[in-house]
């Protein structure tokens, strides 16, 4: 039995692949092969308009487009620290995730390294979190549970900060920006692969 | 407030109660608060006549409501309820009973506001109304819908105790929109958009990255369930429907899509909905629901009588349509045919029904299902052999249900 670390070459160029679009497991695959088809229909078809819906505006699109993906793209200006991160959490997010990260009520953000092969794993930000740029996406979009999209840019870089320092992935004086983030290499970033089911004998 | 039988006897088709009641509250209050006062009597306590063909019943309403003897409700949790399998027949799920799973809330939306965005790798960025949207050609179709998490309590021991305990994360209905695909030729998609990033707007702004061929193939943006507008639960006025896809991927009350070239990497693909191997990698993107039978009677917690019994069941695919049901009463060792009922549909359920005796002697009810593909329901131990018991997510193997000598029905690991 070996740790996501210890096979991440493999499970790494699959991963890549299933990103690029490449070789990948078999629903991946199906799905490459008939996104291929479909858009060769539809290059070739004179799209079937029905004068429905109507031009989006930019300010319209930049008002919801808020996903921030694992390039970077979406990531506002703006930076944060450790330190002021520390702050953040203790006002904003330790009442619900406990005074460290550890200690809850809600799902642990923090530790958890080496438990995933074992009968209890610990699923965390460090443990399992396969990109950093998920926390800004995830943080701005639906934390605090009570108040989802109000942070500041600041704010949620210095969280980012606090929390990577907090599982050990960047130094005390790291700062999150939207140059820094993207390149935050995360414990478990090989740890997934693609669908292989049906996966279990007759 | 009771009536007697003989009190509810009429004069001029109306209830002399009512028309007693009506008289002496308006004298008092005035019309408006007897009004008011009438109508939770009239939800609450209706008379239940000695011989309902001898008097007049209840006049047409706005909106039915069903039965006040029939009592089955979801079991809610805080951020999920269920489906009370146990008391449903056919294959259809009150639009009321159907399960619920959200990640903050179910939001309130006014549908004249709600806007669908669709961008990205698109030719032209678009936004439609739900008018719009209603005005395209329009798809009907059952279907289920299953939480990835269903029956996740039954991985290390037996979880639930009812059925609705331990499959009541599944639902079907009949579902109304549009198909994605032939909005997204409305806006154009770009030859190198291969995947779409689905949003909610509830307070989650739930999201999902689902790949853009299979969606094309057979997704819908659904607004209407059972023949009405959706439920708010189930995403009123729009959601995403992805036939025989993990619940989740259904993004409800819908209103963005953007294309990309990769998945957007989101909390709900990678750190959730994603299923750890004993070996500590994770599979992701672990869409469909393979395929799953349960009985939902006898089942847990329920009370037998001897003599005969139906044992009564459901079986699904996310892979297409369910070809064979068999049941076994002896934990397995022996498989008898179930008989499908009609409508065998792909997505969809397929009520099964197996004639049984009962005895008292002990028994272990399971049953099995094969889809059209040929893959067989699993047992819980070729099941763990192979994911071992931290997945979490897909749990999709034969369900026993223990009959003990006293006719009492529990969940058991055979």
């Amino acid at each position: 039995m070996c740790t996501p670390e210890e096979s991440g070459e493999l499970v790494s160029s699959r991963f890549v692949d299933l990103r690029k679009g490449g070789q990948r497991g078999l629903i991946l695959g199906i799905c490459l092969a008939e996104l291929v088809g479909g858009t060769t229909v539809l290059a070739q078809e004179k799209p079937a308009n029905y004068g429905l819906g109507r031009t989006a505006t930019e300010a319209e699109i930049n008002k919801w487009n808020i996903d921030v993906s694992p390039s970077g793209d979406g990531l506002p200006q703006g930076q944060g620290t450790v330190k002021n991160g520390a702050k953040v959490y203790a006002k904003k997010c330790a009442a619900c995730h406990g005074p460290t990260g550890v200690e809850g009520p809600m799902v642990p953000l923090v530790g958890g390294r080496g438990t995933l092969a074992t009968p209890e794993p610990v699923k965390t930000v460090g443990s399992y979190w396969p990109e950093a740029t998920t926390l800004y996406d995830y943080i701005y979009r639906a934390m605090p549970y009570t108040a989802p999209q109000s942070l500041t840019p600041d704010e949620v870089y210095s969280l980012i900060a606090w929390l990577l320092f907090r599982n050990g992935i960047v130094p005390e004086r790291a700062v999150m920006d939207a140059r820094t983030l993207p390149a935050v290499r995360m414990p478990n970033r090989l740890g997934f692969v693609p669908d292989p089911r049906p996966d279990v004998p007759k | 407030m009771k009536h007697s039988a003989k009190g509810m006897k009429t004069t001029g088709g109306r209830s002399l109660s009512r028309r007693r009641f009506l008289t002496a509250a308006v004298s008092v209050t005035g019309l408006a608060a007897a009004q008011a006062l009438f109508r939770p009597l009239r939800a609450q306590a209706r008379a239940v006549p000695e011989d309902p063909t001898r008097v007049p019943g209840a006049p047409p309403s706005p909106y039915g409501q069903r039965s006040e003897f029939e009592q089955a409700t979801r079991l809610a949790g805080t951020s999920h309820s269920l489906t009370p399998l146990q008391d449903l027949h056919g294959i259809v799920t009150p639009s009321a009973l159907h399960f619920e799973r959200h990640h903050n809330g179910v939001p309130v939306i006014d549908p004249a506001r709600h806007r669908l965005l669709i961008h990205g790798l698109v030719e032209r960025p678009m936004i439609f109304t739900m008018d719009d949207l209603k005005r395209f050609p329009s798809v009907s179709r059952l279907a289920f819908i299953e939480c990835s998490g269903n029956s996740a309590r039954e991985w290390r021991a037996p979880g639930g105790q009812t059925v609705q305990e331990t499959h009541g994360l599944m639902s079907t209905s009949e579902w109304t929109g549009v198909a994605l695909a032939m909005v997204l030729r409305e806006v154009g998609v770009k030859p190198d958009a291969a995947w779409m990033l689905a949003e909610g707007s509830d307070a989650a702004a739930m999201t999902r990255s689902i790949p853009l061929g299979p969606a094309m193939e057979d997704a819908l943006l659904c607004y209407a369930q059972n023949g009405e507008p959706l439920r708010p639960e189930q995403g009123y006025p729009l959601r995403l429907l992805l036939p025989g896809w993990e619940g989740n991927t259904c993004i409800k009350w819908l209103r963005r899509l953007k294309l990309g070239t990769a998945p957007f990497m989101t909390r709900e693909e990678t750190s959730h909905y994603t299923d750890l191997m004993p070996d500590g990698t994770a599979r992701q993107f672990t869409m469909v629901m393979e395929a799953k039978s349960v009985i939902t009677h006898p089942s847990g917690g329920q009370q037998l009588r001897p003599g005969f019994v139906e044992v009564r069941g459901l079986a699904w695919s996310g892979n297409g349509r369910v070809t064979v049901v068999e049941v076994s009463t002896d934990g397995g060792r022996t498989w008898q045919p179930a008989r499908l009922h009609d409508l065998v549909l792909p997505e969809c359920p397929t009520r099964f029904t197996f004639p049984w005796r009962w005895e008292g002697q002990e028994a272990v009810l399971q049953s099995r299902c094969t889809d059209e593909t040929g893959y067989v329901q699993p047992t819980r131990q070729a099941l763990i052999t192979v994911r071992g018991l931290n997945s979490v997510y897909h749990y999709n193997a034969i369900q026993s249900w223990k009959v003990a000598r006293d006719g009492r029905v529990s969940n058991v690991h055979a």
